[in-house]
């Protein structure tokens, strides 16, 4: 069947559009005659046998390559048939297209127009260039493009005039503080607006915290108050809520202009946020993630476990992540406030700072709320009334919320497309209050004596002998620093850490955890 | 006195505008001939009779098969619903310039929704004969001063397959009609010299519900969704686009920059408002609704199709907006894209900005001031006064009515 329709066409095909070959045939004499067509004969039948066999028209494309007058360049590549690509259409149509094959010729037999025209119908090569893949100077031009479009989009779509970020964190010295202030230093530095770091510090200013926010590069005031950061969450909260008011009035009085924003220093905070704050005229709320899971890997099974069984037992449906923020109708005006949900954690919160339970946040966390600093300001213009005077409030009745700073607490603005965006995080994470630290994170110099720990879940095993260990470096001799093996750490609270351990526990299982400090100090000295 | 208040009146309204302008976007306005002649206003330059043919020439086929409204070819019918409630129609045939024929001869659906030309021709001659007889407006001009709205692929060649429609040409007895077509491309039979050419429809409800705030980044460097290959009809490729979308496809399938592939997603409008540029290469036709897609989204078009001509070629200045690439330089895509300064553009997408240009792609209901409805009125006024001479005199004929394939003369 087949091969009869490829016979047909072919004849057709023949008949049609091929002049020359049959002018040769007249033109010759008898016996020639039948000698050529014997010719054409044995070369129809070769053609009809290797089209079956490669599946296309083979004798096309070899009348293609012999009688093209298109530039025969090495580009040209003609595609067999692709199997793989889908059927779907999404372009003209499909329907009795079959392809005439009397019509369908090379490049030579011209449509019979009258016009003539430059583009050609036919059966084309598709260019395919030697190297087909990305040149980097390109892409490199290619993205300085998207970067300046991007640019243009933001100066004409975009916040018209940035105002300046005032971003008050409360601090203090502890075993963390590194770890979550070099976080919130990193977000702001990576904030495109200007920014003023207000950091308050209890205890008093330190060097090691002026240390730490030295290396950020951006414009900090610094200021120390004297009480020192209590052991109980609760405690702490009052004394941040006291510290963020010292840092308002440190506003008030320098006359800062721009958005006030709470960055906790163990919150993280998207980068959509600043752009989202800018938005806002004079007090504002958005949404917080509240991750009030300890960070203790078991106690996060747990507690999923937990609320996996919660669910499934009360069948509501809770999101996974409780959020606090601004609740509104459907037309997106301010009706109340989420609140963080304590009661699966009713009574079995943490209680003090390194307690191994899940923290909770206040009903209402200052993070959640920004405000322009303007309020703040004794004289301002259009200063609206429903705020009360910041320089007359008395702290000793209690700031709960930011929102104990308003008269009318429904004039806030919801931000972040009326709080379904969640534009940063709550943790509360601390190693316990009396935890000992080297200062700066560096053990400088090297330690060489070392105090065994004797609360260790690992069995006491006799040390290996020391030519099985490559990294295990020789203890030196030399100065008597002894080094207390900080406590808590079997109990901290940082996945980390224990990992880190047990994992060159494989290597040294008989060890105990001095000669680990002491030999991992003495790589990091090496290293160094 | 009062010259003084009238000239302090004169300084206020002039500070009042000034500062109302700042305030708008950055949007360029093609100054001269092109951007002014977007907005005109065609009512009374015109008046336009439409002739009351039965309704099987268009009611019936509609009821028949509604997807006629949807499809890319529903021009037709729309440009008719819009001329029986727009104020140049006139019901007084003496007084009119133009005639228009309201017959849709795209509506014959397959199963599968597209359409099928084969009976298109009959349908017209069948329309033409009716007209001749009942009015002597036809016969006056032989249809000079008549305009058909034909939107199928290669117009009014009536036939999918370019050589069939090459073969055919423009049906005979439209030869001295003025044809309002989305098929446009130099030295082709199928584009008569005083054709219009229209943007094919796309539906505009659906465009603005998938809108994007503007100030979400351009991040998508050239974007495009469609067939390179098309393996039904064409399994040995080359012939589908004239192989140029199988060479977009085989040069950049590797580059990153290249969003490129045969996906539908759903949120193919969103993509392309973050999209810098977006491919319109050519089909089957050289004409696709991705132009106005494009337009309409703030995506610079980057067209490539040999020849082509584009919509309303007299009113838009396309080569300020898009950037036109030859089928054979599309290996070297990138570096063309990639070598246009910032500057230019940064004009090309405030020229795009520009809102008159995309209410001029578009078919909306009910019709809008400088939409295409009222580009292609401002196109046929263009062209009046008509010229004295296409008026017969008695007893001259023009047409040859026997003309065409045998097929076509039988009745519909």
């Amino acid at each position: 069947m087949k091969l009869s329709a490829l016979h047909q066409s072919y004849l057709n095909r023949r008949s049609n559009s091929f002049r020359s070959p049959t002018s040769v045939d007249s033109s010759v004499d008898g016996s020639g005659k039948s000698l050529i067509a014997l010719f054409w004969l044995i070369l129809h039948c070769l053609c009809c046998l290797i089209s079956l066999l490669l599946g296309f028209r083979f004798s096309r494309l070899v009348f293609f390559f012999l009688f093209s007058t298109s530039s025969t360049t090495t580009n040209l590549y003609s595609a067999p048939f692709r199997p793989d690509l889908p059927v779907k259409h999404l372009d003209v149509h499909t329907l009795g297209r079959r392809l005439d094959p009397g019509a369908a010729t090379n490049n030579f037999t011209v449509a019979s127009t009258t016009k003539s025209s430059r583009v050609v119908v036919g059966r084309h090569g598709i260019r395919i260039r030697p190297w087909p893949h990305p040149n980097p100077v390109e892409v490199m031009k290619a993205h300085q493009i998207i970067e300046r479009v991007q640019k243009e989009q933001k100066s004409v779509f975009g916040v018209k005039r940035s105002k300046m970020v005032i971003a008050v964190t409360p601090t203090y010295v502890r075993t963390f503080q590194a770890l979550h202030l070099n976080g919130v230093m990193h977000s702001l530095m990576l904030v495109p607006y200007d920014l003023v770091w207000v950091i308050v510090e209890a205890g008093g200013a330190t060097n090691e915290t002026a240390s730490i926010i030295a290396k950020s590069g951006i414009r900090t005031i610094h200021v120390g108050i004297d009480q020192r950061m209590p052991n109980t969450w609760e405690d702490r909260s009052k004394l941040e809520v006291f510290m963020r008011l010292q840092a308002l009035r440190v506003v008030k009085e320098e006359k800062l202009d721009g958005v006030v924003m709470f960055a906790d220093d163990s919150n993280m905070h998207s980068m959509e946020f600043f752009d989202e704050i800018q938005n806002v005229k004079w007090f504002g709320t958005v949404s917080v993630g509240i991750l009030a899971h300890s960070g203790n890997a078991e106690e996060m099974v747990l507690s999923m476990d937990k609320r996996k069984e919660m669910e499934k037992e009360a069948e509501e449906e809770s999101s996974l992540l409780p959020v606090q923020g601004p609740a509104c109708n459907s037309t997106d005006q301010l009706v109340g406030w989420h609140i963080f949900n304590t009661l699966p954690y009713a009574g079995k919160s943490a209680v003090y700072i390194d307690d191994v339970a899940a923290v909770l946040p206040q009903k209402l966390e200052w993070s959640g709320f920004v405000l322009n600093s303007r309020l703040l300001w004794e004289e301002a213009e259009n200063k609206p009334e429903w705020v009360k005077d910041f320089g007359s409030l008395n702290e000793n009745e209690g700031l709960e919320s930011p929102l104990s700073l308003l008269k009318d607490p429904s004039m806030v603005e919801p931000l972040g497309s009326c709080g379904r965006q969640v534009l940063l995080w709550w943790l509360r994470v601390e190693a316990r209050a009396d935890s000992k630290f080297p200062p700066g994170w560096i053990i400088d110099p090297p330690l060489e004596i070392t105090v065994a720990a004797k609360r260790t879940p690992w069995p006491d095993v006799p040390p290996e002998p020391p030519t099985k260990k490559k990294d295990q470096m020789p203890l030196s001799q030399g100065d008597n620093t002894v080094v207390v093996i900080p406590k808590q750490q079997q109990h901290s609270t940082k996945i980390r850490k224990p990992k880190r351990r047990s994992k060159r526990n494989k290597h040294e299982p008989k060890l105990t955890d001095t000669t680990q400090v002491s030999s991992s100090s003495s790589k990091r000295q090496e290293r160094n | 006195m009062k010259n003084l208040s009238s000239l302090s009146a004169i300084i206020l309204f002039l500070f009042f505008s000034a500062s109302s302008a700042e305030q708008t976007v950055r949007t360029e306005r093609i100054s001269g001939s092109a951007g002014d002649v977007l907005e005109d206003n065609p009512v009374g330059k015109l008046k336009v009779y439409v002739y009351e043919l039965p309704s099987k020439y268009n009611k019936k086929l509609l009821q028949k098969d509604p997807r006629c409204l949807t499809h890319m070819f529903a021009a037709e019918i729309f440009m008719h619903r819009f001329l029986l409630s727009s104020p140049v129609r006139t019901r007084n045939p003496d007084e009119a310039d133009w005639f228009y024929t309201p017959i849709y001869p795209t509506c014959d659906l397959t199963p599968t929704g597209l359409p099928l030309p084969f009976k298109s021709p009959r349908m017209m001659r069948s329309a033409i004969q009716l007209v001749s007889s009942n009015w002597p407006y036809w016969n006056r001009t032989e249809g000079a001063d008549h305009f058909f709205v034909v939107p199928h692929d290669f117009g009014a060649c009536f036939h999918y397959q370019e050589e069939k429609a090459i073969e055919r040409g423009i049906l005979p007895l439209l030869q001295r009609a003025t044809l309002v077509q989305t098929f446009g491309q130099r030295n082709h039979v199928c584009l008569d010299e005083g054709s219009i050419t229209i943007p094919p429809f796309a539906p505009p409800q659906k465009m603005q519900a998938h809108l994007i705030p503007p100030d979400i980044p351009r991040s998508i460097f050239v974007y495009f969704r469609g067939l390179f290959y098309d393996v039904n009809n064409d399994p040995e490729g080359g012939y589908y686009a004239r192989g140029a979308r199988a060479a977009v496809w085989e040069n950049f399938k590797n580059n990153p920059l290249f969003d490129i592939s045969t996906d539908h997603p759903t949120t193919y409008y969103e993509d392309m408002q973050r999209a810098i540029f977006c491919l319109c290469p050519l089909g089957w036709a050289p004409w696709s609704p991705r132009l106005v897609e494009a337009v309409v989204f703030g995506c610079i078009p980057v067209i490539i199709a040999d020849d082509i001509v584009l919509p309303f070629a007299d009113a838009i200045p396309w080569e300020e907006i898009g950037v036109f690439v030859a089928e054979k330089d599309v290996p070297e895509l990138d570096t063309i894209l990639t070598s246009i300064p910032t500057e230019v553009i940064l004009r090309k997408q405030r020229l795009l900005a520009n809102p008159s240009m995309k209410r001029a792609m578009l078919f909306p209901q009910p019709a809008q001031p400088g939409d295409a409805f009222h580009q292609i009125l401002n196109g046929l006024a263009r062209k009046l006064p008509h010229d004295k001479s296409i008026y017969l005199k008695a007893g001259e004929k023009a047409l040859n009515w026997t003309a065409g394939p045998t097929g076509d003369l039988k009745p519909w």
